[in-house]
């Protein structure tokens, strides 16, 4: 038999009907649902008299449109309409028999940071959902990828997707990080090297030493940004790290089941000699600490460069580059670490994981927020709120002078309540610095929680490294 | 789904690149909870001022381009997030077909379940296509998708590939769910043997 890769191995297992032309049924092991993606799906069922195919392996929890303030309970703190999408989510999970996470409930938190919290998420399984960042599983060795509405219709109805197979991307990171370089840093000085359309066409599977020392919050934040990077998902291959996160999870299989389970997961990796059909590689060491100047996440330099011009560019890069220098009010040549913040925002289904609340308590422990900052910390789930309030970690940010959030995804896109104002400035642990996305004319910077902190501190984009 | 015809219509220019799903419909456009009514919400904020009045150097504010039922885009068309309010506002509007040297894989899936036709050429066939968008209202071009074929005002064809199956489906306006539903014994067949072999899933 010809060598695999991992997405080929995931691919095969998972076709349930293979057409002449090579279109394919894929058979889908877990689907995550949230309110905004899907009311028009479940619509849709009601109309054509369809059930939901698989209840017990759909998963549904609100978290784009929640607040995060105290006694959100209140209908008050949402707008009628958010009321009504995640009303809807409560009638459509009751009503088709769904597994459901309220927001009253504690394990409630972003889709994302919930599925492999809970166990749903495990090495070898299909994981769809109507949202982008699905690809943040991929760090289980899952092939997990973002769907449109009428696909979550047709997931719902059939468990499964109608799919071609992707092309096979490696991105290895060789070597050791840095201290003070983390996993966005990784992911984002990659998308910096392919572009946000270098992964198109594509599945990538990250490897290579710097991968496999990452923990699993930070091998979910590499996968997280495969899709800013164009890929249609990211994979990293399962380990002995995988399985210590997964095993005692409520819905990770136990006892002789696990044993068994472990088996067939200990098969996922990329044998030797598999074909790629692109490579990038990338030194551990020479990654530093990352931040984006622009409206794209291609647009991303190390902290220590400056604003480029629109004339380094090429093509239809050039017009691109002038509109996002003018729409982020930036000057050209000027120090990224110069550059003033109004606002901090640490959260996410990129970074709203233990490990990411661990960083930033470490830069911000015994310190002060610069005066006049606005600085919030939205943990990803009920259930990393309560643990970092555990480890102490919630009233250290506190005592800084952060607000401390109940979870959702909040201010990564800003349908919820928390918004920035036009040209307010955020350094943001979140995925996207897209015009308008964390609010209308709103300047976003993408960096990790260790430089989000830090800049929490100074008021101004900074290397954490200076700091430490 | 309506089926795709042949279609012939102004295109309008969009040269930027990178034009996200949070440009093509803003996020506080995502709060319907139907699939209508997205058309007039279109480039929102490329579109109109904060007061509401239109922004008369956006393309598709400018009297020539306001009926326009073909874009032709700058590369990366339709990145970010996964919304399908971005097909369903392109579909509301009267956009059927777009032209970009790439697509956002996602963004690319959803327009074939709208009944609007994405289609990926080179750049210099881009290149061209965008010059003929720039003449204006007397540029109507012809985009025949049984023929493969899109037809510049001047009569100029350039030939575009499809997938064979996508293709039909926009064709003959199928819905997707009821062609997987006539494979259902496949889906079963599969279902059974998958969880005696992964029973944990």
């Amino acid at each position: 038999m010809s060598p695999k890769t991992l997405y080929d191995k995931i691919w095969d297992a998972h076709v349930a009907h293979e057409a002449d032309d090579g279109t394919c049924l894929l058979y889908i092991d877990r689907h995550l649902v949230h309110e905004v993606t899907s009311p028009q799906a479940f619509e849709g069922l009601r109309m054509t008299g369809r059930k939901v195919r698989a209840p017990e392996k759909t998963i549904a929890v609100p978290d784009h449109n929640v607040p995060t303030t105290a006694g959100r309970e209140d209908p008050a703190q949402m707008t009628e309409e958010s009321r009504i999408q995640v009303d809807a989510l409560d009638v459509n999970a009751k009503e088709f028999g769904l597994q459901y996470y309220p927001m009253s409930d504690v394990r409630q938190g972003i889709v994302h940071i919930v599925g492999p919290e809970q166990g749903w998420t495990l090495p070898g399984m299909t994981v769809v959902c109507g949202d982008s960042h699905t690809a943040t599983h991929g760090a289980f060795g899952s092939l997990a990828h973002g769907i449109g509405t009428s696909e979550v219709e047709h997931v719902l109805a059939t468990q499964t997707l109608i799919q071609k197979k992707s092309k096979n991307m490696k991105v290895e990171i060789t070597g050791k990080l840095k201290p003070g370089v983390t996993a966005k840093d990784i992911t984002m000085a990659v998308i910096g090297e392919t572009g946000t359309a270098g992964g198109t066409g594509y599945v990538i599977e990250y490897c290579g030493e710097a991968i496999r020392d990452l923990t699993m919050e930070g091998r979910m934040t590499v996968c997280n940004m495969a899709i800013e990077g164009g890929a249609r998902a990211g994979l990293i291959a399962p380990d002995e790290t995988t399985f210590d996160y997964v095993k005692g999870r409520a819905h990770a299989p136990k006892g002789g089941a696990f044993e068994q389970a472990l088996e067939d997961w200990k098969t996922l990796f990329t044998d030797e000699g598999a074909h790629f059909d692109k490579v990038v590689t990338l030194k551990g060491e020479d990654i530093q600490p990352c931040v984006t100047w622009g409206t794209s996440p291609e647009d991303v330099l190390p902290i220590t460069a400056t604003v480029p011009a629109p004339e380094d560019f090429e093509g239809g890069k050039i017009e691109a580059a002038r509109r996002s220098i003018d729409y982020m009010g930036l000057t050209p040549g000027q120090k990224l670490s110069e550059i003033e913040i109004d606002t901090v925002f640490i959260g996410s289904c990129t970074n709203g994981r233990i490990e990411d609340m661990r960083a930033v308590a470490e830069v911000v422990k015994g310190k002060k927020i610069k005066d006049g900052m606005r600085a919030m910390i939205v943990p990803g789930s009920g259930l990393v709120r309560a643990q970092a309030e555990e480890e102490g970690l919630a009233e250290i940010f506190e005592a800084a002078g952060f607000e401390w959030r109940l979870a959702g995804c909040s201010m990564c896109l800003a349908m919820n309540p928390d918004q920035l104002s036009e040209n307010e400035r955020c350094a943001s642990t979140s995925n996207r610095n897209f015009e308008g996305r964390q609010g209308y004319k709103g300047r976003t910077h993408l960096v990790s929680p260790a430089m989000a902190a830090a800049a929490a501190l100074t008021g101004r984009l900074t290397d954490v490294r200076d700091l430490m | 789904m309506e089926k795709f015809e042949k279609l012939q219509g102004v295109a309008a220019p969009m040269p930027l690149v990178n034009i996200d799903t949070d440009m093509i419909i803003p996020k506080i456009h995502l709060k319907s909870i139907k699939r209508t009514g997205f058309g007039k919400n279109l480039f929102d904020e490329m579109r109109y001022n904060r007061d509401g009045s239109e922004i008369g150097d956006f393309v598709l504010n400018k009297p020539q381009y306001r009926n326009a039922e073909i874009l032709v885009a700058g590369d990366n068309f339709g990145c970010g997030s996964s919304r399908e309010h971005a097909p369903w506002a392109i579909a509301d509007f009267g956009i059927k077909c777009v032209v970009s040297t790439s697509f956002a894989d996602i963004f690319f899936n959803n327009c074939f379940k709208n009944g609007i036709l994405p289609v990926v050429l080179p750049q210099e066939q881009v290149d061209l296509l965008m010059e003929d968008a720039e003449r204006g209202a007397n540029a109507r071009m012809t985009v025949d998708l049984e023929a493969q074929e899109i037809t510049t005002s001047e009569g100029t064809v350039v030939p575009f590939e499809v997938d064979a199956f996508k293709k039909h489906c926009l064709l003959n306006g199928l819905d997707d769910i009821g062609l997987t539903m006539e494979k259902i014994d496949a889906i079963d067949a599969f279902e059974a043997k998958d969880s005696a072999a992964r029973p944990w899933v």
